[in-house]
């Protein structure tokens, strides 16, 4: 488990045969493409490898108009695109993360993405409306070290399920995950202990879990609170998983198909409730949670 | 408790892959009176790197799961290296479960490389099985005590590490992914296992710093298998001291207290 994304979504993007698997994916990248674009220009697709036109693409969502695939996006923008404008209560927005195992490099690291990405870590968590219905909704930025799960992360997510039990709303998870935080060793396991824990009390409290699987959601995260919803959304095309892609090819010797864990492999193995397109995800949200019982809440 | 000539992390990783290092199957005859194995997850088969079933230890009918590690190849073969699919964590729960049902409290023994990574295990939902063992027995109504016999190998160890209290052998290790792994994601160089283990706090002591663990239960110098009878009366020791604890506690009290126990457990502040 815990396999590092970069190598699942490497070798997935890696075209050539199984014998150039082990190879560094951004070598094989220049190999296929020795006119270099600028990178703001176009995107590449890692499911279709088509080049889009990066204004086509943010028009259409950043879902690839070849293939559907549904690129990553920031947690900002996810937020934009799912809750009412301006409803959005942030909560722990300062919280950071400590070096629990002294691990070497780990606060530079984060110092680092923190400039970079503006982040505090992988995870908002907060309060918001949609259509009206009050909900807590916490989002997974793939930005910042591959959402991997640390004790942030895991501390967020926790008190957010907690405050759907305590304040009776139901509660939706936008997952993206590497997995577990290798460089806080076993206080990043526990956390898969601690947000499950939580989904329990959100359940006991008899509260709505609407999880929506993101690219990429995998070990660690998969192996907990995403796994845990109550009703389990999945965006087409997406990598879902426990075990990197890598370490199975590894095991069986062999090169796995395209659509080994996808959002459609998940479906067909009963894992996932729905897929929903990312211009759909707002209102099928929002039906849901109508469904279940939930109403706009009055006008103030 | 005195334990003298500490072992370095890499050392304890040779130790408890001496082909020698007793396994639950040396250990279960020496520790309880009886044991009547239970197969099967009722959906899909009986995975053998789990076994579990009903016991009694000095008299106290418990359930009891664990993790098996084979004492040579055909062993190793026939439980998958203790590495479990998903319907090894769905035979756990279901037994789980069963003990909640009839008020018997849960042993479980933790000792695996982790959960199996292949196309079968992700076809059955990998990820979903494990993650259902964590939050079930989370809110499990009856008392859960865990210990890890030798290697604790991140969420195929959490999946039946979530109990009231949790030891571990003083030369076990428990981390959030095999050394060999952590130094294959973090340094592309799965041969660096060594240093991983040397900087990755896994060890019994590093679990108790942590709050990981509450108890670490001593082996006799030089491991455990060099008096594989000492060590499971240690065990043994540790086992009815902690179920005479945890079956006295109101069960109320006795969730609250295991949710807070993994609830408290992460380092961070808010600026």
């Amino acid at each position: 488990m815990l396999e590092d994304l970069l190598d699942v979504v490497k070798l997935r993007f890696n075209v050539n045969s199984a014998s150039d698997a082990e190879k560094d994916g951004e070598k094989d990248e220049k190999k296929e493409n020795p006119v270099e674009i600028p990178k703001d220009l176009a995107f590449k697709c890692p499911r279709c490898l088509n080049m889009i036109m990066t204004d086509e693409l943010v028009k259409n969502l950043k879902v690839c108009p070849e293939c559907g695939y549904h690129s990553r996006i920031s947690s900002e923008e996810r937020l934009n695109l799912t809750i009412d404008k301006g409803s959005f209560i942030e909560f722990d927005k300062d919280m950071v993360s400590k070096n629990p195992i002294d691990f070497p490099g780990y606060d530079v690291k984060q110092s680092e993405l923190r400039e970079k990405t503006s982040l505090k870590d992988a995870v908002i968590t907060g309060e918001c409306k949609i259509r009206g219905i009050r909900c807590v909704i916490g989002i997974m930025d793939s930005r910042y070290m591959m959402a991997s799960m640390g004790s942030v992360v895991g501390e967020k997510i926790t008190r957010a399920f907690e405050y759907g039990a305590e304040h009776k709303l139901p509660v939706i998870m936008f997952t993206a995950s590497g997995g577990a935080r290798m460089q806080e060793g076993i206080v990043s396991l526990m956390q898969m202990a601690k947000t499950s824990g939580a989904v329990a009390k959100l359940s006991e409290a008899r509260q709505l879990y609407i999880a929506v699987m993101t690219d990429p959601t995998t070990g660690g995260v998969t192996a907990s609170f995403a796994s845990l919803g109550d009703i389990i959304i999945a965006e087409p095309k997406v990598v879902i998983g426990f075990a990197g892609r890598r370490v199975i090819e590894g095991t069986i010797k062999q090169r796995l198909p395209d659509d080994f864990q996808t959002s459609e492999f998940m479906l067909e193995h009963g894992f996932v409730d729905i897929i929903a397109e990312r211009k759909t995800m707002r209102r099928t949200l929002a039906h849901i949670l109508k469904l279940n019982g939930y109403k706009p809440a009055e006008e103030v | 408790m005195e334990m003298n000539n500490k072992l370095t992390p890499p050392e304890r990783l040779d130790l408890i892959r001496d082909k020698d290092r007793p396994t639950v199957r040396d250990y279960i005859p020496m520790i309880f009176d009886e044991f009547i194995e239970l197969h099967g997850d009722r959906y899909y088969g009986d995975d053998r790197a789990i076994i579990g079933g009903l016991a009694s230890i000095k008299g106290i009918p418990v359930t009891l799961i664990a993790e098996v590690k084979g004492r040579n190849l055909n062993e190793n073969k026939e439980s998958n290296f203790a590495m479990p699919h998903p319907e090894g964590y769905r035979k756990a729960l279901r037994l789980a479960k069963q003990a909640e049902k009839f008020h018997r409290p849960v042993i479980c023994f933790i000792d695996t490389p982790g959960a199996f990574c292949g196309v079968e295990a992700e076809n059955r939902g990998q990820g979903e099985a494990i993650a259902r063992n964590i939050m079930e027995f989370m809110t499990l109504k009856t008392p859960v005590i865990s210990v890890v016999l030798g290697e604790g190998g991140s969420g195929g160890a959490l999946a039946l590490g979530v109990c009231d209290k949790l030891a571990v052998l003083e030369n076990s290790i428990y981390s959030v992914i095999s050394p060999r792994g952590f130094a294959s994601i973090l340094w592309k160089d799965g041969g660096r296992e060594r240093e991983a283990a040397s900087i990755m706090k896994i060890t019994a002591e590093d679990m108790l710093e942590l709050g990981v663990a509450e108890e670490i239960i001593s082996e006799p110098f030089g491991g455990a298998q060099n008096d594989p009878s000492e060590t499971a009366e240690n065990i043994s020791e540790f086992l009815l001291k902690t179920l005479k604890e945890k079956m006295a506690i109101d069960i109320d009290v006795l969730l609250n207290e295991r949710y807070t126990k993994f609830r408290k457990i992460g380092e961070f502040e808010e600026q």
